[in-house]
């Protein structure tokens, strides 16, 4: 391996009783780079992110997080990492600024250095003007900025982000994945789990598609695209029974299929051999395509 | 990449030790600023309850009573009551704190992910509330002072003889949390254990006056090791058998600290 990995996951097994959450996980995150860990509800992401800093204890296998061996190690990579947990745990009876100002204790910034870590977190989640407001006053979107910057007060080299965008609106969304990318930019390791697809295909440098607790598929956006569901694709509308129809006679024809919810979509058109694909919207393949084919159509 | 964090990666090459100053500090820290938006509520019902206590028995007992077990009754209740002051300020706020904090706000979570282990998050939180219990404890020797109490110099132990009954609560508190499922559970353990031993400690009347073998079980009960130490130390030591209760109350913190971290942890690491 050339760049070193700023997480190393190698053949993780956690099992809660009888259900196996994490079934011979391998997964790299290479410094410097963003990498999305996609998968539907119940594929095993949040125990993967709990087993990063040691709130789960994994049955079997190796886990490095920045040259630290875990859960041996794990308070030592803690104090180098950030977290942003999918559930908002601010203290909502404290300002903006004292929920920051206590970080900065928890995380170890030096006495001399809290005041600036203090301000550049401020500013880095664009809430100067709000530093004395009440957590439980703030709006939605700018809690979880709050929440971000409240991960990034030691500057950590490496950020966990769990789900981060969940049930935000849209214009909050593209504000937190600006602040996303402007992290990346400054060359921290993030990894990112989400199931919005669009959330990695903009962020992620690579992508780990997750499934029954397994890594089903590794690479980047495109690459994966261009491998599991080929270039183009077409949407076909139509009662049930055509949409049967026009299923078999994709499969027959080479090409692969994957239902929508109110269309099939007929991917890997270009491979097309008896007849040429059928009539419908044309569009490009997506990473989504991708992750119903390897997650499964069907909601377990 | 900033010189604090290369400075804190150097430092920190090794592995961490337990029970470090700086986590124990950052949840203190954690406390004491949330402290700031809701001390007002706090102090009122941990001063004025036990007060409210000592007054009713002081005038409603101390109307058919005038001395007790060789004390005037205001002298016995008012130290009495100190250990009452104590237990309502340690257990109660472990019990529900620890639960809220780790169920509904998920703010355990949040300092788990940080450079702080279960050990230290529990002993931090303990050392904590006992350090509040231990002057909230102080309030009925002030009020009982306004109804004849005489200050003495040996009261000035009562705080020290507070942090230690606070602590032991405290993680006493932190483990039923650990242990029940659901808040709603805690009546149990309110109705069967902390009410009767709030009852049976020497705090209203002298367990000298119940049968013998609810003597011997007052001797299992922490507040009631409080109740005589803090009178000793109002009123005069007795020697050994003070050494013997002091010890009683460090036995039981240490080891109601243990299984509180014991039980924290099967909680909050999976």
């Amino acid at each position: 391996m050339g760049a070193q990995s700023a997480i190393s996951l190698r053949g993780v097994v956690k099992r809660f009783g009888p259900i196996t959450a994490v079934n011979g996980l391998d997964l790299d995150v290479p410094e410097g780079t963003c990498v999305g860990l996609l998968g539907p509800n119940g594929a095993g992401k949040s125990t993967t992110m709990k087993l990063l800093t040691a709130q789960a204890i994994a049955d079997e296998g190796t886990i490095d997080v920045l040259g630290y061996d875990l859960p041996r190690d794990s308070k030592v990579a803690r104090a180098e990492m950030g977290v942003v947990p999918q559930l908002d745990n601010l203290d909502t009876t404290l300002t903006v600024e004292q929920n920051l100002r206590v970080f900065t204790y928890l995380y170890r910034v030096p006495r001399a250095q809290r005041r600036e870590a203090i301000e550049r977190a401020l500013a880095m989640a664009n809430l100067p003007d709000r530093r004395d407001t009440r957590v439980d006053k703030l709006s939605g979107g700018m809690r979880r900025r709050l929440l971000i910057a409240r991960a990034l007060v030691h500057q950590p080299r490496l950020v966990l982000l769990d789900e981060p965008t969940v049930g935000l609106d849209p214009q909050v969304r593209q504000e937190l994945w600006a602040l996303i990318d402007q992290l990346r930019n400054e060359g921290t390791s993030i990894l990112m789990s989400t199931h919005y697809i669009e959330e990695a295909e903009r962020l992620a440098d690579t992508v780990t598609i997750m499934s029954h607790g397994e890594a089903v598929a590794t690479g980047r956006p495109s690459q994966l695209i261009e491998q599991h569901a080929g270039r183009e694709a077409v949407e076909v509308y139509g009662p049930p029974a055509k949409l049967r129809e026009v299923e078999a006679a994709a499969r027959a024809g080479g090409m692969s299929t994957r239902r929508t919810g109110t269309s099939i979509a007929v991917l890997r058109l270009e491979e097309a051999t008896n007849g040429g694909p059928p009539d419908g919207e044309r569009r490009p393949a997506n990473l989504e395509d991708v992750f119903v084919l390897l997650t499964g159509e069907e909601i377990s | 990449m900033a010189a604090a964090t290369q400075q804190l990666r150097t430092t920190t090459r090794r592995r961490l030790g337990r029970l470090e100053r700086p986590a124990l500090a950052g949840v203190l820290v954690r406390e004491i600023i949330n402290y700031s938006s809701y001390w007002r509520s706090v102090t009122f019902s941990s001063t004025v309850e036990p007060t409210i206590y000592l007054l009713a028995f002081g005038f409603g007992f101390g109307s058919i009573v005038s001395r007790v077990a060789g004390y005037d009754y205001v002298e016995f209740v008012g130290t009495g009551t100190v250990a009452t002051a104590v237990l309502f300020a340690s257990v109660f706020a472990a019990m529900f704190g620890t639960f809220v904090k780790r169920e509904f706000q998920r703010t355990y979570d949040a300092i788990l992910a940080a450079p702080v282990d279960t050990e230290e998050l529990v002993t931090a939180e303990a050392l904590w509330i006992a350090i509040r219990a231990s002057v909230y404890g102080c309030a009925p020797l002030l009020v009982a002072m306004v109804f004849g109490l005489d200050p003495a110099w040996g009261m000035l132990l009562v705080p020290p003889i507070n942090f230690i009954t606070g602590f032991g609560w405290a993680s006493a508190g932190a483990l039923i949390s650990a242990l029940m499922k659901s808040i709603d559970n805690f009546s149990y353990v309110t109705s069967t254990l902390i009410t009767p031993m709030f009852l049976v400690a020497g705090t209203f009347f002298p367990i000298s006056g119940l049968p013998e073998w609810a003597q011997v079980a007052a001797w299992f009960n922490p507040l009631y090791h409080c109740v005589e130490l803090v009178r000793h130390a109002s009123f005069g030591f007795e020697g050994w058998v003070d050494v013997a209760h002091l010890a009683i109350l460090v036995g039981f913190g240490l080891a109601m600290w243990r299984l509180a971290i014991w039980a924290t942890a099967r909680r909050l690491v999976d």
